[in-house]
């Protein structure tokens, strides 16, 4: 019967395989009626895959030592990163157009340090204590900030009252199934406002190896990887929430990390040991987020000139294509 | 007729309106009057009956005479009622002239309380509505597996470590950090690179003065140390020498950290603890010469 070339294994104990089993060209592990005999050709014909394998390795190893100098260079795995569709928005450090836009956009103030950022964090209805907890211990990260209940107010009528009380911007975290959710920050004078998905949330608490609280010194910002021009605003954006001047002292930084259009936040403390390695601390709340959309007015749901929004169907279309 | 009806579907046959509880009995017919399952207010075994209805945020008055019982489709006679209260209220009057009181006081209460709720609904629209976005789980599993992902491929820790000490060597933290080695390696690589290429001319003199109390030293550590490694230092170890020496001053110079950070021992390291003092001896000569 149909059969490869071998022997046939008795109970159980199964025969060392032969160093090269010659399989007729139309045979298939899958045709196999009998399950225990089907698993053991399949066990053969996997242990036969690794073995040409390994000695192509090792053939493409030595034809490397031979050729000594002249190898051609190892090449480099593919990664997700390496094999990014290339957007068109991405921004060039040297380009003049968008260093001229960033002078006169909304941050423009703040970049020439004419204000000093000033933040308001509050939440939606009816708060349960863990995002309460959490509101309280971002206000402790960024400094400046005052975390205010929301009580049934509408947004639409907070915003002028905090422009006139010289608040700079506008965090609203969003409540579901009493925990948070959701994240809208809001440059107040007028400026964009961004909605995004908030997840992973660790308090302090849940944080292991975590040092002592955050002190109230100014923390450094760290902002990476943010390309294109949609990121560049996003950046800017949370570059706006610190102030200006760190205050190394404090040996705090909080980081902001874009990865595959994820947003990492984390609150650290550092210390160089050398001047080459420096050990980080973790203290402070983190979370990711992933931006929904962009408006470009403050909060208005209904008419407000969106710049971008995560359309699902033309957006998430490829795996190697991200916006951030 | 209405008693014959009602002896059926109130007590003892099936009414497919009738809901029952512990307590009461509902009727759920659309024109019931109370909402309850009485022999006054239900709709099927009173010939003469009449209710107040809305629809779309407009009231209005259904009515059903004994004359029109054989015409189902004509059965219900509708009245729109104005917007205005008391107008309603005047018109139902009117319309209900000489029918029993108890139909026309339930029909006032009905209309009453519908109007209370439109005008509730009408104040909440104004305030803000809460929308609800279903959340659709195939995608939530897959945004979910992919922040992973990218947590892991983030490598955060490296990344915060990097751009840390990327701002160290650019000297944003000033002089706060008390390592002055980095800097000082750079200018001290520059001084060898100089200093190396001046003193070769230098050197070949220095060997000639000097060679005798180094091939001395050399033999001495020879015998004492049997590591081929060793032997193949001690081959280039006039160069070698002078390195270490230079080394040495510049330590002592500096007066380094202590913290067991030696980049600078490199090939000049010896297995057992050398002895300083012949060093100096000889390295004070060539120190003078090379800072003159």
């Amino acid at each position: 019967p149909g059969d490869g070339s071998g022997p046939v294994p008795g109970d159980g104990t199964d025969p060392p395989a032969p160093q090269r089993v010659l399989f007729p060209p139309t045979f298939s592990v899958s045709e196999i009626k009998n399950k225990q005999r089907r698993h053991f050709m399949f066990l053969r014909w996997k242990q036969q895959q690794r073995k040409e394998k390994l000695a192509l390795k090792k053939k493409r190893r030595k034809e490397r030592e031979a050729l000594g100098d002249k190898a051609p260079p190892k090449a480099v795995p593919k990664t997700i990163e390496n094999q990014r569709v290339y957007d068109e928005t991405t921004v060039d450090p040297n380009d003049e157009e968008v260093a001229f836009d960033e002078a006169t956009d909304e941050f423009a103030p703040y970049f020439n340090r004419q204000t000093v950022p000033k933040i308001l964090i509050t939440t939606s209805d009816r708060p349960r204590g863990r995002t309460v907890r959490f509101c309280e211990q971002l206000a402790t990260v960024i400094p400046n900030s005052h975390v205010y209940y929301r009580r049934g107010l509408a947004l639409k009528r907070i915003i002028p009252q905090c422009i006139a009380r010289d608040f700079t911007d506008l965090i609203v975290i969003n409540e579901d199934r009493k925990i948070p959710n959701g994240l809208v920050l809001s440059h107040l004078p007028d400026g964009p406002t961004a909605h995004f998905r908030m997840s992973s949330v660790r308090l302090r608490k849940e944080i292991k190896r975590k040092g002592k609280e955050p002190t109230e010194h100014v923390p450094e910002v760290i902002l990476n990887n943010f390309t294109t021009r949609l990121g560049h605003t996003i950046g800017r954006m949370f570059a706006a929430l610190f102030p200006h001047d760190p205050q190394f002292i404090g040996r705090q930084v909080a980081t902001f990390h874009n990865q595959r259009d994820y947003i990492f936040f984390r609150f650290h403390r550092y210390i160089f040991k050398s001047e080459k390695k420096v050990g980080i601390q973790e203290l402070g709340p983190r979370f990711t987020l992933k931006l929904r959309s962009l408006q470009k007015g403050t909060f208005d749901s209904k008419f407000g000139e969106y710049e971008w929004i995560h359309k699902r169907r033309e957006m998430d279309t490829s795996r190697r294509k991200f916006h951030l | 007729c209405p008693q014959v009806v009602w002896s059926m579907l109130g007590n003892r046959q099936f009414c497919s309106y009738k809901m029952t509880t512990k307590t009461q009995n509902f009727c759920r017919n659309e024109y019931n009057l109370t909402g309850l399952c009485n022999r006054s207010s239900c709709p099927l075994a009173n010939s003469q009956y009449a209710t107040v209805r809305e629809e779309k945020g407009r009231c209005y008055l259904y009515m059903k005479t004994i004359e029109r019982a054989a015409f189902p489709r004509r059965l219900w006679e509708r009245v729109l009622l104005s917007k205005n209260y008391e107008k309603a209220l005047e018109e139902i009057d009117e319309n209900l002239i000489y029918w029993p009181r108890f139909i026309r006081h339930k029909c006032k209460q009905r209309f009453t309380k519908i109007t209370q709720y439109l005008i509730r609904i009408r104040k909440l629209t104004l305030k803000r509505q809460r929308k609800l976005v279903p959340l659709r789980r195939k995608i939530e599993r897959r945004e979910n597996r992919r922040e992973e992902k990218a947590l892991i491929a983030a490598q955060l820790d490296n990344a915060i470590e990097k751009e840390l000490l990327e701002r160290l060597k650019q000297d944003t933290y000033g002089d706060i950090y008390n390592f002055p080695i980095h800097a000082f390696d750079k200018a001290l690589q520059q001084q060898d690179a100089e200093s190396e290429s001046e003193s070769d001319a230098e050197r070949e003199e220095e060997d000639d003065d000097e060679d005798v109390d180094k091939r001395e030293f050399v033999e001495a550590e020879d015998s004492e140390l049997s590591d081929f490694e060793d032997m193949d230092k001690l081959e280039t170890s006039s160069e070698e020498e002078q390195e270490v020496e230079e080394e040495e001053v510049e330590k002592k110079a500096s007066h380094s950290k202590s913290k067991g950070k030696t980049p600078l021992k490199g090939p000049a390291r010896r297995k057992r603890p050398y002895i300083e003092i012949e060093y100096e001896e000889e390295t004070e000569p060539s120190t003078k010469t090379k800072a003159a």
